[in-house]
């Protein structure tokens, strides 16, 4: 018996996401009495014994240059056989692009029933029962997993990354890959900038910022913040900003720690992308904005006028630490 | 070229969340139901344009669900599509309701399997890749883009901080969000047209569910805002450094 979580990694190292995903893991394990082991294909250049400070016992390794490139069928096969022969009963996924395509997958492989959206510790009280979340945020549903093996899916920034002592034992599983019958023929990673669906500080402009023109401000202080930049829909559709920033019901939904709307009125539809953030901050003219109902701090005023004081005094704090 | 759509039937956007008996059920009293957004503007449309470019194109539409989506279906058949299935069977897991879709797709021989990006409501992101390891199909997750050229699809997937370009022979199953298409408003003549297009229930394949929801809750209400003034935003920032210690 074993929890076995899955890393996903890209060029070489392993994501962020995934040491959040080996922490949650590795408390399941604790809590069901078992030891935590993790698996990632492909070639990595990270250290992967040190992944013992995240809870992880043993750390199965497939190298083969194939499986930079993630296909869900082949990958579903592979980890399959690796639950199988290394005995998991309950798997994890973090709960990002490669976890949405692969989880689904190994759940009908394995038939273990999946829980995608995870956003806390499985309740074992009676039978396995893991929460996630639904109604894009809105509410939480209890799921029950009916089936001996269990695959969770756990959303990124919901457990936090927890660190102890430890070294891991790297040993090679042994698997041929099947031939990807999905070619990747390019890869267009937007270069320099934290992505949206990583970042823990997020800085968000709508239409209450007349124009790009004036993005300068959000991207200012996303700068001085080491923040992802993302906008509101209509935004994002009068192609102020990118496709990819856009968020909320029918773009990203994102769970940073902190989230900073400028201009951004609230709208039902945008709060269900962002209102997983832990901190809201909101700045806008209008007092009766429904977003300062979702907020923590705000701020009633002009964004022209506040936002240069605001990057001022980030930049003093910046200075004095 | 013969393309399955699948259909899911979600709370319109802006309804509100409430539960009943004990908290185990969605309180459906007086929520308008819609489309599932990425089901429709994405999914559809999508399917819908290629059809326009190819007009020897099928196009059928699946959901799982009772009678109550028939309304639904029936609005999705009014944007485009040839003809609708309904399976006759209510159900939240993912493995059921995915079961079901790939009985239906084996059955019509499809060359692609659309979905939605992921349902409103129960959020899984999951029937698209379940329904393609059913049919041992390749899968592409979150597509922004799809082009076909005979049998060869190119499609553009959204993977940590960009897009990936993929190409893959058909048939595959593909699960679709923004940039695939634009949303579109159906017309009189297909509210009209709809009305006359087969829609055919059938029963669902006995399958078992391997989840089941045992319980809904809510989120803590938010305490109020802390506002600061507009005067001394400085204050905002001292605030978040030293409370909130989120900068
Ligand atoms: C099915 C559906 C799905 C949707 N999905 C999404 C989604 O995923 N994401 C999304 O964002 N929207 C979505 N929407 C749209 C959503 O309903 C809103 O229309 C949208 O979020 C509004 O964007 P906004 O707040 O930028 O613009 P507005 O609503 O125009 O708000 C602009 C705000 O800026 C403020 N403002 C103006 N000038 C200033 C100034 N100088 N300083 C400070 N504040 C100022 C105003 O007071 C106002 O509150 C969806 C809608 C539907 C129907
Ligand atoms: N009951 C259903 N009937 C038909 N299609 C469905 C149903 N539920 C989900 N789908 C499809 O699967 C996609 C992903 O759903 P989910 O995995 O539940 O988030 C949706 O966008 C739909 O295209």
């Amino acid at each position: 018996m074993s929890v076995l979580i899955f890393l996903d990694q890209s060029e070489g190292h392993i994501k962020k996401s995934s040491f959040e995903a080996a922490s949650y893991g590795a408390k399941v394990a604790e809590l069901t009495n078992t030891t935590a082991e993790a698996i990632v294909l492909g070639t990595v250049s990270d250290d992967l014994a040190s992944l013992g400070r995240y809870g992880i016992k043993k750390v199965h390794t497939v190298k083969n240059d194939a499986l930079n490139q993630v296909d869900s069928q082949v990958f579903t096969k592979i980890l399959a056989e690796a639950a199988n022969t290394l005995g998991a009963t309950v798997i994890v996924f973090s709960n990002n692009f490669n976890g949405k395509a692969i989880a689904p997958r190994l759940s009908v492989r394995l038939k273990a029933g999946l829980v995608s959206g995870a956003v806390a510790l499985p309740e074992l009280g009676n039978g396995f029962t893991v929460k996630k979340n639904v109604f894009s945020g809105k509410a939480f549903a209890h799921v029950a997993i009916n089936t001996d093996k269990k695959i969770i899916a756990l959303n990124p920034n919901s457990y936090g990354i927890i660190t102890t002592d430890g070294s891991a034992e790297v040993a090679a599983f042994a698997a041929s890959p099947d031939a990807a019958k999905v070619q990747v023929t390019a890869t267009n990673k937007v270069v320099g900038e934290i992505p949206l669906s990583e970042a823990e500080i997020v800085v968000s402009g709508g239409r209450g910022l007349k124009g790009p023109e004036n993005w300068g401000m959000i991207t200012d202080l996303a700068k001085l913040l080491g923040a992802a930049t993302a906008c509101s829909r209509p935004v994002a559709d009068v192609h102020w900003r990118p496709h990819h920033e856009h968020v909320g019901q029918t773009g990203l939904a994102i769970a940073p720690n902190l989230y900073i709307a400028v201009g951004i009125s609230g709208a039902i539809q945008h709060l269900a992308g962002v209102n997983r953030s832990k901190v809201i901050v909101v700045i806008n003219k209008d007092p009766e904005a429904p977003f300062f109902k979702a907020a923590d701090y705000g701020i009633v005023g002009d964004a022209f006028e506040v936002m240069p004081k605001i990057i001022e005094a980030v930049k003093k704090l910046r200075q004095a630490s | 070229m013969k393309i399955l759509v699948c259909i899911s039937k979600t709370p319109d956007t802006t309804a509100k969340i409430a539960f009943a008996d004990n908290n185990t059920k969605f309180a459906a009293d007086g929520v308008q139901w819609i489309i599932n957004p990425y089901d429709e503007w994405y999914a559809l449309v999508r399917a819908i344009e290629l059809k326009e470019a190819d007009p020897s194109t099928i196009i059928h539409l699946v959901t799982v669900g009772p009678a109550d989506a028939e309304p639904i279906i029936r609005k999705a058949l009014a944007l485009g599509g040839d003809e609708a299935i309904r399976v006759n069977a209510d159900s939240h897991d993912s493995y059921y309701i995915a079961s079901q879709i790939a009985e239906t797709a084996k059955q019509g021989g499809y060359d692609l399997v659309f979905t939605g990006k992921e349902t409103i409501d129960y959020n899984g992101s999951s029937i698209g890749g379940m329904v393609a390891e059913l049919l041992d199909l390749p899968y592409v997750s979150l597509a922004t883009k799809f082009d076909l050229e005979g049998t060869t699809a190119t499609i553009v997937r959204e993977i940590e901080g960009g897009e990936e370009t993929n190409k893959v022979s058909l048939p595959a199953v593909v699960s679709c969000q923004k940039g695939m298409a634009e949303q579109r408003i159906p017309n009189m003549k297909g509210i009209m047209g709809a009305r006359s297009k087969p829609l055919k229930v059938v029963e669902p394949a006995a399958v078992d569910a391997l989840t089941s929801v045992a319980s809904f809750d809510l989120p803590p209400a938010k305490a109020s805002v802390k506002l600061v003034s507009p005067d001394t935003p400085e204050e905002l920032v001292r605030l978040l450094h030293e409370e909130a210690k989120a900068i």
